[in-house]
């Protein structure tokens, strides 16, 4: 009877639970469920302002536990239970669970302790969510003329470098051989065998993304926050479809600078609007550094709006050229708190464009809750843009 | 780390015999910690996956990690028992814990109420909830994962409502109203018929449609399994399943306090009286077992909850030295925690043991005048309907809707609204028509919460 538990036992035979941890297993669905919750506010969490931090490629969310509830007691303020020690009738002394009574209603797990995860969400995780719930088909990468190689596996040889030596092949060599009569039963040179590798060309698919930022003096620090957290989705979305992905960022006023990732969000300037000497100088940028023919070009331009009365025809012009060069053009007006739509000078030069047919599109900025829809628009619009093309 | 323990067992096993110990069969198995934690999650060694296991296993995890007590054995009822003990436990350690199982195996086997409990659900509970956590998963091959947690979210909130005075397999509640009997003929009935001669004829009318149901009924999960108009098969199995599981735990969770109790009272004397035990481990396992049985943790005065195994230990003891082992092994049948607490914790020994009540206010403790009753009560109160408000099942009405009733009176106040809202709609989504539930707010005054 006090023999290890035989057969009949499906406990103990097996050990399965060495294997197996049904805990962990009921951890993962509801970190599942937890994710679920998550996802499901998506656009709160790409509204989130704080998250581009810079190079983080996660996102993190603080969650609570989910709660399996059940039928309970309301709190009551005060509670009767018995313990045990040296007390006496009438002492009094501090509760040391006690915790103060949560503000609001919220359902705290209070008889737990409440434990707070911080759930770790990795950027591209976010993309895909974002893609799928966009239902939008994967944008076609135009391929250029120019090429790229890469160095691939193919076919192996009896003579290489030590270093690409395939043991699992030469030893099926030695057993193959070991077969013939009067083989000799060690490795030979005659059963070593090599990988090789040839040179394969194929299309190169890369694309550049200029961030044109309006810098003047009429954009505030939360215009250039949500401009910039615009932009960051807008690269994460890029990337899942680029493998070389280069990005430029370029800010003007009445002038028009070339900035590095960490500047650029640092930058603020001063002073008049001229978008024509943006636009030109990211054509200049584009003429100068990536042919046309061997680059993707995307375009987002963020701006309150406000141009100089002067610059209209040179900017329409200006656009006009910039968009000969480019895949698409995307404007963002970003009017932190308010609620225009777009009857600005450059939001008119825009629309203009767009109904020219033009591969641009525009849309409003007022607050973060607006940036998952202008995703959407964008990404919409490059897709309609690669296939007209 | 060997096996040396399982040459005590058969030792141990004669003693306790000796002494009048009356158990089944006990399978022994060591078991690593991490399985060890996952049965204390899960109440039984395989149980049905769900979500909310994997909630309290994360808090068993922080707990471990922040140097809580250790589990050294679970022991499961049934004929044979199973008895995990912690790979870890050392000889001694291991030594105590065989004792301590017995002292489980026999007054599960003993016991009234584990009786009743295992002549319903049968003696081998363990395989059972293998049984319906192989059912399960099955279910979720064939109707999707989704569906089949939308059953368990439901059922398992509801796992305390259950009916214990009622069997386990219950019958459809008969779907007429009784006739009313047919009056005795006797010289009274003739008078008082003869004072109103006119009276129409009393009980020849048509069978009457009881209603649903006749009597409030506690046993949600049965009548959510009896009665939902538009439950698939395979959640009433669901709910049937969970039932069961409860009924089992019930009796566990009913004589908490008595049955650790008496496993502890019979390790400290199993040990004591095995002369076979090397002298070390008996010291090393005694010192074990005063550290499992304190009242109060070692660097505190006062303890704000009661330990159970103490407070059952030091009854059993008292019981035993003023009135015998015979009457000992009398209270260990018959009794349940209500009888055991009631009728054996005496002034003298509240005293003793230094219990006493108190009213926590705003982070304030202050200790309480002692009084027997109250405090009977107030150990008790946490066990009262298994440990769950008293929700009970009002009425079906002419749609459908599923109308819940809270006795309030009973609990004393009303019911926690956000939660019992979520509860419904996990409900609802398995009556599939609207679902209602009356409480009480703080004022008192009636409060209706509905899902539809």
């Amino acid at each position: 009877m006090n023999e290890p538990a035989g057969g009949e036992s499906p406990f103990s035979a097996a050990k399965w639970y060495e294997l197996f941890s049904r805990g962990a297993r009921d951890w993962l669905r509801h970190d599942a469920k937890v994710r679920d919750a998550v996802r499901r506010h998506l656009p709160e969490l790409v509204g989130a302002g704080e998250i581009i931090g810079g190079a983080a490629r996660t996102v993190r969310v603080p969650v609570t536990l989910l709660e399996h509830y059940r039928f309970r007691l309301r709190r009551s303020a005060e509670q009767q239970s018995v313990g045990q020690g040296a007390a006496k009738p009438g002492d009094v002394f501090a509760d040391p669970t006690h915790r103060p009574a949560p503000s609001g209603k919220g359902p705290g797990g209070e008889d737990e302790g409440e434990v707070q995860l911080l759930l770790e969400l990795k950027v591209e995780d976010i993309v895909e969510w974002l893609w799928e719930e966009m239902r939008l088909p994967n944008l076609k990468p135009r391929a250029g003329p120019s090429e790229e190689t890469e160095w691939i596996r193919e076919g192996w040889d009896r003579r290489g470098a030590r270093s690409r030596l395939d043991r699992r092949r030469s030893f099926k060599e030695l057993v193959k051989r070991r077969g013939a009569p009067g083989a000799v039963p060690t490795f030979t040179d005659e059963d070593l065998r090599f990988r090789q590798l040839a040179r394969r060309r194929r299309p190169a698919v890369r694309a550049a993304v200029f961030f044109l930022l309006d810098v003047s003096g009429s954009m505030s620090e939360r215009d250039r926050q949500l401009a910039k957290s615009f932009f960051f989705w807008t690269v994460q979305g890029l990337r899942c479809q680029y493998r070389m992905l280069e990005t430029v960022f370029v800010a003007h006023t009445t002038e028009a600078w070339e900035f590095t990732e960490s500047e650029f969000f640092q930058v603020s300037g001063t002073g008049g609007t001229v978008a024509s000497k943006g636009f030109g100088k990211v054509s200049e940028i584009i003429a100068e550094r990536f042919a046309a023919q061997q680059y993707n070009v995307y375009v987002y331009y963020a701006s309150d709006g406000d141009n100089a009365a002067s610059d209209v025809a040179a900017a329409r012009e200006a656009l006009g050229a910039l968009e000969s060069q480019t895949c698409f053009c995307g404007y963002v007006e970003v009017a932190a708190g308010m609620s225009r739509r777009l009857e600005t000078e450059t939001g008119r030069l825009f629309s203009e464009r767009a109904a020219a047919g033009g591969a641009v599109d525009s849309c409003v900025l007022t607050g973060f809750e607006d940036i998952w829809a202008a995703l959407r628009t964008f990404f919409a619009a490059q897709e309609r843009a690669a296939e007209d093309a | 780390m060997s096996g040396e323990w399982r040459t005590l067992v058969p030792r141990i096993e004669q003693l306790a015999r000796s002494l009048g110990l009356d158990f089944h069969p006990v399978e022994f198995e060591a078991v690593p910690d991490s399985f060890m934690m996952e049965i204390a999650v899960y109440g039984l060694p395989v149980r049905m996956p769900h979500w909310s296991f994997g909630v309290r296993y994360i808090y068993q995890l922080i707990q471990r990690h922040m140097g809580h007590s250790r589990l050294f054995e679970v022991v499961f009822p049934g004929n044979p028992g199973h008895a995990y003990l912690s790979a870890g436990n050392g000889l001694a350690e291991n030594a105590l814990v065989c004792a301590h199982v017995l002292g489980h195996a026999d007054f599960s086997r003993k016991n009234l109420l584990f009786q009743r409990c295992q002549g319903q659900v049968s003696e081998r509970i363990v395989e059972h909830a293998a049984q319906h956590a192989r059912q399960i998963q099955q279910a979720i091959e064939t109707h999707g994962l989704e569906r089949v947690e939308a059953a368990l979210d439901a059922a398992l909130a509801l796992e305390q409502h259950i009916d214990v005075d009622q069997p386990l397999r219950r019958p459809a509640y008969p779907q007429y109203l009784e006739p009313g009997k047919a009056l005795a003929d006797d010289a009274f009935r003739r008078r008082f018929a003869a004072l109103e001669p006119a009276g129409p004829a009393v009980g020849v009318t048509a069978p009457q449609r009881a209603p649903l149901p006749p009597h409030p009924e506690r046993d949600l999960l049965w009548f959510v399994a009896q009665y939902a108009p538009e439950m698939e098969n395979w959640e009433r199995d669901i709910f049937l399943a969970v039932r069961e599981e409860s009924f089992y735990f019930h009796p566990v969770f009913a004589t908490q306090i008595m049955n650790e109790g008496w496993a502890s009272y019979w390790h400290a004397r199993l040990l004591r009286e095995a002369d076979f035990i090397p002298q070390q481990a008996y010291l090393d396992a005694i010192r074990c077992h005063s550290e499992v049985v304190r009242p109060v943790a070692a660097d505190a005065q006062v303890a704000l909850s009661v330990n159970p195994y103490h407070l059952g230990f030091s009854l059993w003891e008292h019981i035993v030295a003023q009135r015998g082992l015979e009457a000992a092994f009398a209270i260990r049948t018959e009794d349940d925690d209500f009888a055991f607490i009631r009728n054996h914790l005496t002034r003298d020994l509240a005293e003793e043991l230094g219990l006493f009540r108190y009213r926590a206010r705003d982070g304030k403790v202050t200790v309480l005048e002692a009084d027997l009753d109250a405090l009977h009560e107030a150990i008790l109160a946490p066990k009262y309907n298994f440990g769950a408000p008293a929700v009970w099942v009002r009425r079906v009405c002419a749609d459908g809707t599923l109308e819940l009733g809270h006795d309030h009176r009973l609990d004393g106040r009303g019911l926690d609204l956000q939660r019992s809202r979520k509860v419904l709609e996990y409900l609802q989504r398995l009556w599939r028509r609207p679902v209602r539930l009356v409480t009480v707010d703080e004022d008192g005054a009636d409060l209706e919460l509905s899902v539809s």
